[in-house]
């Protein structure tokens, strides 16, 4: 990709190779500044004790205990749960509704353009105006889904969706289904149209039908897209904060505390940053597991669909 | 943008390809359009029902069932949200730091690009990956240590405290999409200005940054967005109620005297700082899935 012109003599090719750190030197900068160097400082702070309340106690050495502890923290395994149950949840309807959106979309029809511009406007909207919005939508007394339930007689009475420790993660994870699955459709669509129209065309004349064109060349033909799809997805779900942190505060009690909600309470409620940075930290851990997992299956996926 | 293009090819084919049967006569005419509808109501439906909320009086509002259409519309609540708290200095927070974030975020993103893009150098694919690390970082692994940080600096409650880490978490969009988009630009177009004596941060300037405008755009308003709706640090960075952004804010947004929970405020409050985002999104929705699909595609 490089210019040719500079590969006629060494002093151009240094003068090159210079020009192009001066230009990544900011961004490289920025981000060893603002991203690696608090995620060092935050391992570095996992192995302390330090309490904001109590400066006097000051920041003393304690290896892994922090660790330990988190072991055998049940609040910590209840987030962890959570967070799995919510991620598994929201990103698996997220594929199958996005998958039929983008399907449907696919199809050439009027107004095509404006059902995609509606897609985005989920995608758009600020998380917390969603939480908040679903908190109205949810509410107990004056929600329009208990009135919409009701009068579809699937409910006998208005329910406290948020407020009931079996129903708020569900609260949660529909309203994080509905934020986030155009975003998924959106990107199956762009592989949808990357799937060549011919080969429709040639196993419709053997006498392939819909069912049969789904499964033996959209779905294989689609894999990468899916992974990839999955993989964005599956990361930001793994770290979902803002939604349930204002849409049920991570109640009743703890029954939708996330692992990002738990380390923040631990971090700026209790001012425990010692074992907050542990809780963090290994948050990071989870989220580089299923990412390093997600990009061997790419890795392979994509060496396969080639 | 390839993107785009594709789908009237598709239909051009659909349309030769025909179909006859009754199925796919009842499918085209009366299925399909069903569960576009579906779709539809369930995409605008909730953002529809928010818009209604803003629009009753207080009386309505706390209707059982609900009153399905607010007439005649009550615009009230979009007067009482200004009064009583700094709603107005977060709305200006908000688009003073978003703004910023975004144009730092495009000068070194660009930078960083047009480097990746277009120059041989030792250790390009460590800043790839580097660049693609910290799009998976999640804000809560770093979130007390840039407070401490912040805090030591006197920043807290600081534009530049949100700024940084902004520019910092949008540079991987930025770079990846630019990246992605200067390669496609051809090279012979420099290589001419380079012939002609100029320098190759002048034909980056003079050259390039032009014929990559569609592409910068693209870049701006993804990154405006997140920036707009960031929370995370915006909640932590930021603890008095005028240095607020609009998320926090919207998220501690509480009556001013009364105990109930204002329903209509929250959801006027909700609607002024949604709306300019869904006018953004319906002009540009083209440019904004491109620029959305475009990284999942050629990554």
């Amino acid at each position: 990709m490089a210019l040719s012109v500079r590969r006629f003599t060494g002093g151009a090719r240094a003068a090159e190779v210079r020009l192009a750190y001066l230009l990544v030197a900011p961004a490289a900068v920025c981000i060893a500044l603002v991203a690696f160097y608090p995620l060092l400082s935050d391992l570095w702070l996992s192995l302390h004790s330090k309490n904001l309340r109590f400066p006097a106690r000051g920041e003393p050495f304690v290896g892994l205990q922090n660790y330990l502890t988190l072991m055998q923290d049940g609040r910590f395994w209840n987030a962890l749960r959570n967070t799995s149950v919510i991620a598994g949840a929201s990103v698996g309807a997220e594929l199958v509704l996005g998958m039929v959106a983008a399907l449907i979309i696919h199809r050439a029809f009027r107004g095509r353009g404006m059902v995609r511009a509606a897609l985005l406007v989920p995608w758009a909207m600020t998380t917390v105006v969603t939480a908040r919005m679903w908190d109205w939508i949810f509410n107990a007394n004056y929600g329009i889904f208990n009135a919409l339930l009701l009068n579809l007689r699937l409910i006998h009475a208005y329910r406290a969706w948020t407020a009931s420790a079996d129903s708020a993660i569900w609260a949660v994870i529909g309203a994080d289904v509905w934020k986030t699955m155009p975003f998924m459709a959106l990107l199956l669509l762009a592989g949808l149209q990357m799937i060549p129209f011919e080969l429709y065309e040639a196993a419709r004349i053997d006498g392939a039908g819909g069912w049969l064109l789904f499964w033996r060349i959209t779905l294989p033909l689609l894999r990468p897209s899916i992974l990839v799809a999955l993989l964005f997805r599956t990361l930001d779900a793994v770290r979902i904060f803002d939604l349930p942190f204002v849409l049920t505060g991570g109640g009743p009690g703890y029954a939708t505390e996330t692992l990002s909600i738990y380390a923040y309470r631990t971090l700026f409620t209790n001012l425990d940053f010692g074992y907050g940075a542990t809780l963090s930290f290994g948050m990071f851990l989870v989220v580089m597991v299923v990412a390093l997992f997600y990009v061997k299956v790419l890795g392979s996926g994509a060496a396969r669909a080639v | 943008m390839a993107v785009t293009r594709l789908p009237s090819t598709v239909s051009a084919l659909q349309r030769r390809a025909p179909h006859h049967g009754l199925r796919s006569r009842l499918w085209s005419s009366l299925v399909h359009p069903l569960v576009i509808a579906l779709l539809l109501a369930f995409c605008l439906g909730p953002f529809v029902w928010l818009l209604e909320t803003s629009l009753k009086t207080a009386d309505d509002l706390y209707r059982i069932p609900p009153k399905l259409l607010s007439v005649p519309a009550d615009f009230r609540n979009y007067l009482t949200i200004w009064q009583g708290r700094p709603f107005l200095q977060n709305v200006i927070n908000s688009a003073v730091i978003a703004s910023a974030a975004t144009t730092i975020s495009l000068l070194i993103g660009s930078l960083c690009a047009y480097a990746l893009a277009r120059l041989r150098f030792r250790g390009k694919n460590m800043i790839l990956a580097m660049v693609l690390a910290v799009a998976m970082f999640p804000g809560i692994a770093i979130v007390s240590p840039l407070y401490l940080f912040f805090a030591r600096l006197q920043l807290i409650n600081s534009k530049l405290a949100l700024i940084f880490p902004y520019v910092t978490f949008t540079l991987p969009l930025c770079v990846w999409l630019l990246t992605a988009f200067f390669r496609e630009l051809p090279a012979d177009l420099e290589e001419a200005a380079l012939v002609d004596g100029a320098t190759p941060l002048q034909a980056f300037r003079k050259v390039i940054v032009p014929l990559a405008a569609p592409g910068v755009f693209t870049a701006a308003i993804l990154i405006f967005i997140f920036a707009w709706n960031e929370f995370l640090f915006a909640r932590t960075f930021m603890n008095s109620a005028e240095s607020y952004t609009v998320p926090p804010a919207i998220s501690m947004f509480e009556g001013t005297g009364t105990f109930e929970i204002p329903w209509g405020q929250i959801t006027a409050a909700s609607a002024v700082v949604t709306l300019p985002l869904v006018a953004l999104v319906l002009v540009f929705q083209r440019r904004i899935i491109s620029g959305l699909t475009a990284g999942a595609i050629k990554g």
